[in-house]
């Protein structure tokens, strides 16, 4: 179902936002990105509700898998649902195709908002509450040689290390979450067209950021250099 | 008192509620420390033994042992949980790497509700936890155990013991609950790397004697409680047979309700389980640590560039240990609500409903709390363990095979390599890789050509020839590290990846040298008038000669 709302716009009042920001390799986008988004739904999905009769309703299991990076030293667990997997791919990976092709210096964001649908009488279309956002800002560096990928490699998966650390610190907040809701109002909190877990109703949004000059990406590149000086 | 406020029925649902945390909790850490990828399937119907909503196995073992360390009792302020994570060499040295802790503080959250909040904030914890467990350093040592070192856990109860993890040892917070009787905290303190190591000299030289190896060696406090490897060995005592997890325990519940919190009724049944003992099929037995690793030492493959951590490949795609077609050693089966026993029937309240219903529609939600806990119809829970979607592979395989890595029993250690792992130090295949072995290498940098004085040598000579191939002309492909599949051969003293490196920059033929041609060439040249001008004094000689052969 569609949402309301342009894109981008701006969160409402209480809609508490988080922002990461990454330095990547070209091949490391996706791997790096589907990691965060990964262990932020790990956190924001429950099993499929079964609602019953007198207003209860019995929750399902929610399984995990571990998975390898190929380009960057780093595991993350995610959640074991391949329709979840396939639907952050795709946002992922159009994601890199438009970074790839801006011509830009690489540099863009991509977020995941969470948000809880508010029905409006007619003619008035339903409203989008969104409730959280997290932005994660995507530098993509050229590296010259192999010995600077291999540190590369490294150096992402400690980031991606702290990053993990950062987001289940903001989940530990235990700051608002959507009431548990009736069977009828389910659709308008979750996204319940999965057939094995119910991630909170969510939508991902990208955007490439024009370049503001290399001075990023070299201090990236000094970073690396004087790592290799040491 | 702070029992008045919460109802008795609270107060034994958050008991059960921390307990079975603690259980998941300890499940939870050691499987990450296993060394293999864990996967877990998600079902869409609950079964009724997954607490906190989640597919975490039980491995029993794991169990009895968090079992054993609780003796009945539950973290309280001053009585913490504590999970030791420890690393231990082939050459018996241990290390802890470390310390998961599970506490409670004074801090209450009256207004909490237990049954649902409190439960779904677990829930939540232990999601953070998997993710957390694999971000710690140890994780990524855990994934290459097996050949030089093994990864132990120890649960222990009581004070938090943090000084065996060095100095400058860090802390990450996992999450906190807050409950009506406290706060629930669980957070790691670990040891950043293995920085003492850099400090010591380590040398091409036969081992040094006599190092302290005290900080090793020694535990600080005498643990009652034993290290148990975290890789779930099966088969070595056929007759413990560990109780499932299972086995007389109440279901948990996974019945909510959107009612509000007036009506509030909690029902567990108890079921009676069907527990199959474990059947061994085909199982490798893994022999006793010490033997084991002792062996694999004298007779294993050293690879050619001691493996530093921290440093170069990291190949988290390749766990050490191998499956080699082993099967399945375990059907853990979960248990399923029982089909017979005692199933109390649920206290129905006829007005339950209908009030809920009013309710719901004049007043704003208010919370849930259960309100009836009857095992589900009964589903299959077998599900969790076999995923038809391949990409689990079997999951229950993951955690209850064994993965020996067979070596060759003949395979000879290569006689002139010196590696770090040689050397008789605590944790010496740690230690920072020595670059300068390779600057030695004269198959990497071999020596200049010898000089030579001819003048004439200058023009002939042609740049870059002979012996001049070095690594810098792939100055954008660096080999880490070399292993060639099947190359391990019982009759070479070394292995392939090895016999490759060396003879990779052969050095030209001399016979082919271009340099040597030009200089014999050079001094033909050079000798030539002065060889004349002999011929020429001696013409008359030679003359004559001529003439008496006329």
């Amino acid at each position: 179902t569609r949402c309301c709302g342009p894109p981008g716009a701006a969160p409402a009042m209480n809609c508490r936002a988080e922002v990461l920001e990454v330095s990547v390799e070209g091949r490391q986008v996706e791997e790096a990105m589907l990691a965060v988004l990964h262990t932020i739904l790990l956190h924001r999905s429950t099993g499929k509700f079964h609602y019953k009769k007198e207003g209860t309703y019995s929750i399902g299991t929610v399984g995990t898998q571990d998975v390898d990076c190929d380009f960057i030293d780093f595991a993350y667990v995610r959640v074991s649902s391949e329709e979840l997997d396939r639907a952050l791919r795709k946002a992922v990976g159009e994601f890199k195709d438009a970074l790839r092709g801006s011509g830009s210096d690489g540099m863009g964001q991509i977020s995941l908002e969470f948000y809880q649908k508010k029905k409006s009488r007619w003619p008035f279309s339903d409203e989008c509450i969104p409730w959280e956002l997290w932005t994660i800002k995507v530098n993509v560096v050229n590296l010259a040689n192999e010995q600077e990928r291999q540190i590369c490699r490294e150096k992402v998966g400690e980031k991606l290390c702290e990053k993990i650390i950062n987001i289940v610190e903001v989940m530990n907040r235990h700051e608002y979450l959507p009431k548990m809701p009736t069977q009828s109002e389910v659709d308008n909190v979750f996204d319940t067209s999965l057939k094995d877990v119910q991630p909170y109703l969510y939508k991902i949004s990208y955007q490439i950021t024009d370049s503001l000059g290399t001075s990023v990406t070299t201090t990236m590149r000094r970073l690396i250099k004087d790592t290799l000086a040491l | 008192a702070m029992d008045t406020d919460l109802s008795s029925q609270d107060r034994k649902d958050l008991d059960k509620f921390i307990k079975f945390f603690a259980l998941k909790t300890v499940q939870v850490i050691v499987q990450a420390r296993l060394g293999e990828k864990i996967c877990t399937r998600s079902s869409s119907s609950p079964t009724g033994s997954d607490w906190f909503n989640l597919a975490i196995k039980d491995i029993p073992e794991v169990t009895h042992e968090a079992k054993k360390a609780l003796a009945g009792q539950l973290p309280a302020v001053g009585r913490s949980m504590c999970v030791e994570i420890s690393l231990k060499t082939s050459e018996g040295d241990s290390m802890e790497l470390e310390i998961w802790c599970l506490e409670m503080n004074e801090k209450c959250d009256k207004e909490i509700k237990v049954s649902y909040t409190v439960y779904n904030r677990l829930s939540l914890l232990l999601k953070s936890l998997l993710a957390i467990t694999r971000v710690t350093p140890a994780y990524r040592l855990s994934r290459k155990q097996g050949h030089e070192y093994v990864i132990l856990y120890r649960i222990y109860f009581g004070e938090v013991q943090l000084s065996g993890l060095g100095e400058g040892f860090q802390t990450v917070r996992v999450g906190t609950v807050g409950t009506p009787v406290g706060t629930i905290t669980l957070s790691c303190a670990y040891r950043i790397n293995l920085a003492f190591m850099s400090t010591r000299q380590f040398e091409r030289t036969p081992p040094i004697m006599g190092i302290i190896i005290d900080h090793f060696v020694d535990r600080p406090f005498p643990s009652s409680s034993p290290m148990h490897p975290c890789n779930y060995r099966a088969g070595e005592d056929n007759g413990a047979v560990y109780p499932s997890v299972e086995d007389s325990q109440e279901v948990c519940t996974t019945s909510f309700s959107t009612s509000p919190p007036s009506q509030c009724v909690f029902t567990v049944t108890k079921a009676h389980f069907q527990t199959p003992p474990p059947v061994v099929t085909d199982t490798l037995k893994v022999p006793v640590m010490g033997l084991a690793f002792s062996h694999q030492l004298s007779s294993s493959r050293l690879s050619y560039q001691p493996a530093a951590l921290g440093v170069g490949s990291a190949d988290m795609g390749y766990p050490v240990l191998f499956a080699g077609g082993l099967n399945a050693a375990h059907p853990h089966q979960l248990i399923g609500p029982g089909k017979e026993g005692g199933v109390p029937p649920i206290p129905s309240q006829p007005a339950h409903g209908t009030q809920a219903d009013q309710e719901r529609m004049c007043t704003p939600l208010d919370g849930v709390h259960y309100s009836a806990a009857t095992p589900s119809s009964s589903e299959d829970t077998e599900t969790v363990s076999n995923s038809s979607e391949g990409k689990c592979g079997s999951p229950h395989d993951l955690l209850e095979t064994i993965f020996v890595r067979k070596v060759g029993a003949f395979v000879n250690k290569p006689i002139n390599q010196v590696t770090m792992a040689n050397l008789d130090i605590p944790f010496a295949m740690f230690a920072p890789k020595n670059v300068e072995l390779e600057d030695n290498d004269p198959m990497v940098n071999p020596p200049d050509s010898p000089e030579t004085e001819s003048p004439l040598q200058g023009s002939l000579h042609s740049e870059g020839s002979s012996g001049s191939s070095t690594g810098n002309t792939h100055d954008d492909f660096v080999m880490i590290d070399f292993k060639p599949a099947f190359s391990k051969d019982d009759i070479l003293p070394m292995d392939l990846g090895t016999f490759y490196r060396e003879f990779q920059n052969p050095p030209q033929l001399s016979s082919l040298s271009i340099d040597i041609g030009a200089q014999s060439m050079a001094e033909d040249l050079d000798s030539l008038p002065e060889k004349l001008a002999v011929h020429e004094k001696n013409v008359k000689e030679f003359d004559a000669f001529v003439e008496t052969l006329q």
